[in-house]
Formats: C-alpha cells, sequence, structure tokens
C-alpha cells in the first residue's frame, strides 16, 4: 500500500492550469513546485492523522465511517492551543444525540491550532469530516509515531472486523 | 442493531438516522416495534385487590378499558419495574412492563400469585397470571397517527382518548388498540397475537409511517420527561423520589395496604431526602453518570440519569437527582462533564409539551 500523496503546496489556480496542460508537457509539471508530502495514518478509533512532513504538522480529523456512526454531531469539545500531549491521551469529545465519543491524541506534540468553525458549525464533522471538520493540528515531537499507525487499507480490514 | 434486553434491536432503519427519524414522529407519525417488552394478564376474582397489592395505584377506581401508568414495588417502596396497567374488568388486567426487566418481574408476579392464592385473601377466587409470549406490540406514534389509523378502522377513534383503549377491528384483524405511548405524542400501542404480527406491521409501515429505531425512542421519551427504567428508575429508588407519586391513589396514601406502602409512606410524610428533576445545560450534554454540584463549590448535590441534545428544542436537556432543597425550577446547578464544569438550570418536565388526544 502506497500512501496518498497529495501536493498541497500549489495555489488553487496553478493546479487548475496544470490539470489542463496538455500531456506531452506533463512530465515536468511537478518541477516547478516544491513538493510535500501528506501522508495519511489512522487510529482504532476512527480518527485520522493527515501529516505534513514539511510542518511536522498533523491535522486530526474523524473518519467518514466515525462520523457516520455517530450521527448527527452536535457539539465538538477541543483541546488548548499549546497543550502538550502525549499519543493516546484524551484531547476532547465528539457529541451526537447518541452518545459521545472521546478524541485521544493520535501523535504527540503540542496542539498548535484548533477547528473553531466547529463551535458554531458542528455539522461540519457530518458534511466534511476529513476536509473542513477538521479537529486540530497537532505539531509532532516524533515524526516516527504516524509510520506506526495504520495506513488505509488496514483501517478499512480493522472497520470489516 | 444493538444487543437489548435479550434482543436484537435496530438504533436506526436503514439511512434514516436517529435525529431525523426524531422529527418525523414529531411531525408525522413512526412505528416502533416495541414487541419485546413483556404483556401479561391477570385474571380472578380477587384480581383488582391483587393488584392494588402489587401496585400502590387505585385500579378499583379505574374504569374499564382504561390504563394507568404504575409502579411495582419491592418490600422497601424501591421500584422494582413501572408499568401500565390496563383494566378490562373487575377481574381482568393487562400489564405491560419492561423487557430489560422481565426475569425479576415474572417472578416477582409468579412468587406474589401463589402467596396470594394461599392467603384468606384469595378465598373468594384465585389470581392467574397468563404471560402473552410471542404476541407482537406496536407503538404508532405522532400528530398523524390518528388519521393513519382511521382510515384502517370504521371505529371512531375521537372516542378513544390518552388513556383508553379498546378491541379496535382493523382491515380484519381485531386488536387491542390503547391509545398512549412513550413520545409525548399522540398515538397508539397495538397488541397482536402471534401469528399476525408481521402481517399488521407492513399495514402500519405505509406512508408515511416510518419505522423508528431505540434511538428516537430515546430521545422522544426524555424530551417528554418519561422515565427509563434502569437509568432514571431503580430499586433504591422510591416513587416519590421519582416525582411519581402521582400514580398512588389518593384513597391509598393514608392507609393502602400495598407492598413497600410503608417506605413510601414515610417520603410522603417526611419528603424525600432526593427528588427527580429536569435541566438544561450549557455547553456540552451531560449524561448518565455526570455529576451535579452547588456552583463553585464541591458539595455534590446529585447525580444525572438521562441526558442527551434535544434534537426538538436544540439545546442539551437531562434529567437526574438531586438532594430535596435543592430541587426547586430554576435553581442553578453545575455538571461535570470530563472534568469541566456546565451550568444547569432546572426546569419543570416535559421539556416538550405533550399533544395527547384529551377528546374535542
Amino acid at each position: 500500500m502506497v500512501p496518498a500523496r497529495v501536493p498541497i503546496s500549489r495555489p488553487a489556480a496553478s493546479a487548475f492550469r496544470t490539470a489542463h496542460r496538455p500531456t506531452a508537457y506533463g512530465g515536468a509539471k511537478y518541477s516547478l513546485f516544491v513538493r510535500t508530502v501528506v501522508t495519511k495514518r489512522y487510529t482504532k478509533d476512527h480518527e485520522v492523522v493527515a501529516f505534513d512532513d514539511s510542518t511536522m504538522k498533523g491535522t486530526v480529523h474523524i473518519t467518514n465511517y466515525a462520523q457516520s456512526s455517530l450521527g448527527d454531531v452536535v457539539f465538538v469539545e477541543l483541546p488548548t492551543e499549546g497543550t502538550k500531549v502525549a499519543q493516546g491521551d484524551q484531547i476532547g469529545a465528539v457529541e451526537s444525540v447518541k452518545a459521545a465519543s472521546d478524541i485521544y491524541a493520535p501523535v504527540s506534540g503540542v496542539i498548535d491550532e484548533v477547528n473553531s468553525k466547529l463551535a458554531d458549525q458542528p455539522s461540519l464533522l457530518n458534511k466534511s469530516p476529513e476536509d473542513q471538520g477538521w479537529l486540530c493540528r497537532i505539531k509532532l515531537t516524533d515524526a516516527a509515531e504516524i509510520g506506526k499507525l495504520m495506513d488505509e487499507k488496514a483501517y478499512k480490514t480493522h472497520c470489516e472486523s | 442493531m444493538v444487543p437489548f434486553a435479550g434482543y436484537s434491536m435496530p438504533l436506526s432503519y436503514g439511512e434514516v438516522g436517529a435525529v431525523a427519524s426524531h422529527h418525523h414522529v414529531r411531525n408525522s407519525v413512526g412505528l416502533f416495534d416495541v414487541g419485546h417488552m413483556v404483556q401479561s394478564i391477570f385474571r380472578g376474582a380477587t384480581a383488582t385487590a391483587f393488584l392494588e397489592w402489587l401496585t400502590p395505584s387505585s385500579l378499583s377506581a379505574l374504569e374499564p378499558y382504561s390504563s394507568t401508568l404504575s409502579v411495582i414495588l419491592n418490600e422497601k417502596g424501591g421500584i422494582i419495574d413501572d408499568t401500565v396497567v390496563t383494566k378490562h374488568a373487575e377481574d381482568a388486567f393487562y400489564v405491560v412492563t419492561n423487557a430489560g426487566r422481565r426475569e425479576r418481574d415474572l417472578a416477582w408476579f409468579r412468587a406474589k400469585v401463589e402467596e396470594w392464592n394461599a392467603s384468606e385473601r384469595a378465598q373468594v377466587g384465585k389470581v392467574q397470571l397468563e404471560v402473552l409470549e410471542g404476541w407482537g406490540l406496536l407503538a404508532l406514534q405522532g400528530p398523524e397517527a390518528a388519521q393513519y389509523l382511521q382510515a384502517l378502522t370504521s371505529f371512531d377513534l375521537r372516542a378513544l382518548t390518552f388513556g383508553k383503549s379498546a378491541f379496535v377491528p382493523l382491515e380484519g384483524f381485531n386488536l387491542h388498540v390503547a391509545r398512549g405511548g412513550y413520545t409525548g405524542e399522540d398515538g397508539f400501542e397495538i397488541s397482536i397475537p402471534p401469528s399476525e404480527t408481521v402481517e399488521v406491521a407492513k399495514m402500519l409501515s405505509k406512508i408515511p409511517v416510518q419505522l423508528t429505531g431505540l434511538g428516537a425512542r430515546d430521545s422522544l421519551r426524555l424530551e417528554a420527561g418519561m422515565c427509563l427504567y434502569g437509568n432514571d428508575l431503580d430499586e433504591d429508588t422510591s416513587p416519590v423520589e421519582a416525582g411519581l407519586a402521582w400514580v398512588i391513589g389518593k384513597d391509598r396514601r393514608e392507609n393502602g395496604e400495598f407492598i413497600g406502602a410503608e417506605g413510601v409512606r414515610k417520603h410522603l410524610k417526611e419528603g424525600p431526602p432526593r427528588r427527580r428533576v429536569g435541566m438544561f445545560v450549557e455547553g456540552a450534554p451531560a449524561r448518565q453518570g455526570a455529576k451535579i454540584f452547588t456552583p463553585n463549590s464541591v458539595e455534590q448535590l446529585g447525580i444525572v440519569t438521562s441526558g442527551i441534545p434535544s434534537p426538538t428544542l436544540g439545546k442539551n436537556i437531562a434529567m437526574g437527582y438531586v438532594k430535596s432543597g435543592w430541587h426547586k425550577k430554576g435553581t442553578e446547578l453545575e455538571v461535570d462533564v470530563r472534568n469541566k464544569r456546565r451550568k444547569a438550570t432546572l426546569t419543570p418536565m416535559p421539556f416538550v409539551k405533550t399533544r395527547y388526544w384529551r377528546g374535542e
């Protein structure tokens, strides 16, 4: 399984032009830009971390599987920016009508940023769990922790088991 | 699907989420399969007296084909189960109890029937218990329930007001229909013989009826301020503490001879040590087990027994128990949710106004 490689540092307009460039020129398209590699990894608690190795930051989401089993999310409790967390620490919670589900730090580090939009729009977790509904960014202390989490294929197997 | 009282039951059906399902019952009509509940018949010349020993309700004063919420009490006055008792005649009662309490209730019923029948009180006639094994029970609930059911029968359902029941001809079936339910909406609970359950369920699940699961059942009952046994009621809780003193018949408070009377009377006279209350909670919803405190203090006043974000109101509702004296409406307290104090304001229940059919 090859981790998903998504170049994210290009401005959207460039991406548009690139996509429409004739294939004959395609071979050179990435060389024009600084490439960063974002690796998506999963936890058994149905969280996903998108790790950007250029910034050492991991963006934490819940998976689509998690949001669909929780149902309508009505409240999200997030950690405070600057908090030091160890892998596995409880750092918040997601509340639906059905249940409260704890959020655990998938990796160790410092809470760099939280998604303040969720205070007013907790439903972003249902609408866009792996994009707009991100929970927080953690500045990692040990990038090796990422490698020990599940890749997409292993996570799928975990969901089916 | 989740395990529930020995059954595998759906939290929701198909792609319809629990919240959408909840709104559908409040706005239209939903069907609940509650066939896991235990339906029993008590018969015999002394059935009324027997059930007035088993419960604190005034059953002799109840009109035939009328129901009442009641409680089955232990010797200390703690609640073994809550139940709906329907009187068909002085010598025949239909009783519905909780699936989760099946073994405890049935063992208690059988022991008490035996004790009764062996005593002088049964001289004029013994009591028999029949458990309706395999019978179905469907609850059709919502403001459009009556309109839907009326289209299936010539029986004038306007005459069947809240708390009444009747055998109603429904498209060739003749079924026991009780007006009421566990949602706070108008609705019916329909008891079905084992061989007819599937056909009747099909008949009752056409558009606009939506099948409704346990998830919505819990949020609807909590908005209606109704107790869930195991959460809000248990054997260490008296009906007075639970705010269910109204189920104790007026004529029975002073000297009614029912099991647990002494404990109940003590709470009635001296006031209970704690009381069930409803509250709104700010921020995070407080759920079962959340501790209740006086503001800015470590003095614990009680505990939340059920709590959810209310789909109808868009705010967090909860019920729980607090020390007597702290139970007045408007009292501001704090609830601990994941080590953060959240403001809670006591409010009367139901949280959402009930809309029972009480006649024109």
